[in-house]
């Protein structure tokens, strides 16, 4: 059989532009500028990359991106679906592609203007409805918000969870921000009682259950190991990295199967530790997908950290939060309070953690545990150094 | 009346059946003429048995409440202004695994915010009820005698 991508590719460049609402630039501004700023950081000339990786949801085209940075010939591109479920499969794409010859040097990318109104899938429905948003939108049940509250109220109903739980979440990543100049919650701390009297969005879940609304695009440049120790900083290995679709998953509103609650997570944990030399007791950090708070709890019995039922109060006693927690998360500050770019930036906050440059750096990190969504198709990473 | 919902297609191949046996009042599933198994939401070719072939069968219309959530602005439009509101999901009682989303009303034909939300419980019985929207029945829930 073929070989493993295990420790094969490295991320050699990671590129990201400011963070904010109503930017100037137009999203293909904003995703050249941070390839470009990427292939900097790796020292490595445009015209050697010859792979892309990007969402499906990205609207600018490899066609495009290819003729303003000035890449070479490209004879490796692909993209990957399901919106914040692709972003760790861009990266495992580029690495497969890199590990069997398809390419030599890609970049994967995100950039969105996400706070222009037009850009929020669930405020620009059809007039009528033949797919399967027909069994929940007529219903009110309208944007990504209400479909993860109805899993996280059955969840809380199920184990006994508590907002307080989830406020642990977001006070975390929030008090990470509050560390990392480029997040956009840098300046705004964020208490429980807050938290506890903050107006709903769709109950259970109040604002500060909900990521940010966020313009702004973060690549990366991925190489082949061995290259990588010639290359300016200390290389980041992709130690291993999987997909996930379980059977009889529905995205989003995945009501309609034998247990909803075991979500995409399982399905990429399950092929993500057969690849890896280490297990989730070795992973020194993490990058949880965290659109909605609940994610996190689920994501963390996903990937192995604790059993079923037990993701909430996991996150008790400060787990989640630098330096002391049992597993730092969300370093930079996720997408609740560093920048919703679809959860490319917990790639790049990943990679920090494996260089020993983040603003939240956890002592001897050798180990970073990367996802994208919960409750969509979803993939993982492992990153080592 | 409500007006500016979002509404399903009526015509639409895998689905049309659904949509009109609401227009008859009757909740309907699809079930497999090869493996006898019952499957929603409607689709093609069985999972189990990758037969094509079905019957839609009526159920009971009961169910019990799975899950809820009440919404808040922002929202589309016809939806903000019935904010607050409820969005259920209920399990029928002849197969817990089948479910579908709906609303809780007071009333067959009344409006989805009536019901209190902070009196909505998890587990209570619930019985189908239908509501007209423009040209569309969509199937919602109404508190039922318990058992
Ligand atoms: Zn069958």
């Amino acid at each position: 059989m073929a070989q493993s991508i295990r420790d094969q590719v490295a991320i050699v460049g990671i590129g990201q532009t400011a963070f904010g609402k109503g930017l100037a630039d137009s999203e293909l501004s904003l995703a050249c500028q941070a390839i470009s700023t990427a292939l900097d950081d790796a020292a490595i000339a445009p015209g050697e990359v010859d792979g892309l990786a990007s969402y499906t949801m990205e609207l600018n085209r490899e066609v495009d991106v290819a003729r303003n940075v000035g890449l070479g010939d490209l004879t490796f591109f692909s993209q990957v679906g399901y919106g914040g479920g692709a972003g760790c499969g861009t990266v495992l794409q580029a690495a497969m592609a890199i590990a069997t010859g398809q390419c030599h040097v890609a970049v994967a990318w995100r950039a969105r203007k996400r706070a222009a109104k037009t850009s929020r899938p669930w405020a620009q429905v059809p007039a009528r409805l033949a797919d399967h948003w027909q069994w929940s939108r007529p219903f009110g049940l309208l944007r990504p918000v209400d479909e993860v509250a109805m899993l996280a109220r059955r969840y809380l109903y199920e184990y006994g969870g508590s907002r307080d739980q989830l406020a642990n979440v977001a006070l975390a990543f929030r008090k990470h921000a509050n560390r990392n100049p480029a997040a956009t919650m840098y300046d705004k701390p964020l208490s429980r009682e807050e938290y506890l009297n903050a107006r709903w969005i769709s109950e259970p879940l109040c604002l500060f259950d909900n990521c940010l609304e966020t313009d702004g695009a973060l690549a990366i440049v991925l190489a082949p190991a061995e290259r990588a120790v010639d290359l300016p900083h200390r290389p980041v290995l992709v130690h291993a990295a999987a997909q996930g679709l379980p059977r009889q998953h529905q995205t989003m509103i995945n009501y309609f199967n034998d247990d909803p609650l075991e979500g995409p997570s399982w399905a990429a944990a399950r092929q993500l530790w057969r690849g890896a030399e280490f297990g989730p007791a070795e992973v020194k950090v993490a990058q949880i997908y965290d659109a909605f708070s609940p994610l996190v709890p689920l994501s963390l019995e996903g990937y192995g950290f604790c059993g079923r039922g037990e993701g909430g109060a996991f996150t008790e006693g400060g787990a989640l939060e630098w330096p002391d927690g049992r597993l730092p998360t969300n370093t930079s500050g996720g997408g609740m309070s560093e920048a919703y770019v679809h959860g490319f930036n917990l790639v790049l906050e990943g990679v920090r953690q494996m260089r020993g440059t983040s603003t939240s750096q956890v002592d001897g990190a050798d180990t970073c545990l990367v996802t994208s969504g919960e409750g969509v198709p979803t993939s993982a990473l492992l990153l080592r150094n | 009346m409500e007006t500016g919902f979002v509404l399903p297609d009526l015509e639409a191949e895998d689905t049309a059946e659904f949509w009109a046996a609401c227009q008859r009042g009757e909740l309907v599933v699809q079930e497999c003429a090869g493996c006898g198994r019952w499957r929603f939401p409607p689709r093609p070719m069985c999972p189990h048995c990758r037969s094509l072939e079905v019957r839609w069968v009526a159920t009971s219309g009961r169910a019990t409440v799975w899950s809820f959530v009440v919404p808040h602005p922002p929202l589309l439009p016809a939806y903000g202004e019935l904010a607050p509101y409820n969005v259920v999901v209920v399990a029928l009682d002849e197969d817990a695994t089948i479910r579908m989303v709906g609303n809780l009303v007071a009333t067959p034909e009344g409006p989805i915010n009536e019901v209190d939300p902070t009196t909505i419980e998890i587990g209570e019985p619930v019985r189908v009820v239908f509501a007209s929207v423009e040209d569309v029945m969509l199937p919602r829930w109404m508190r039922a005698p318990k058992g």
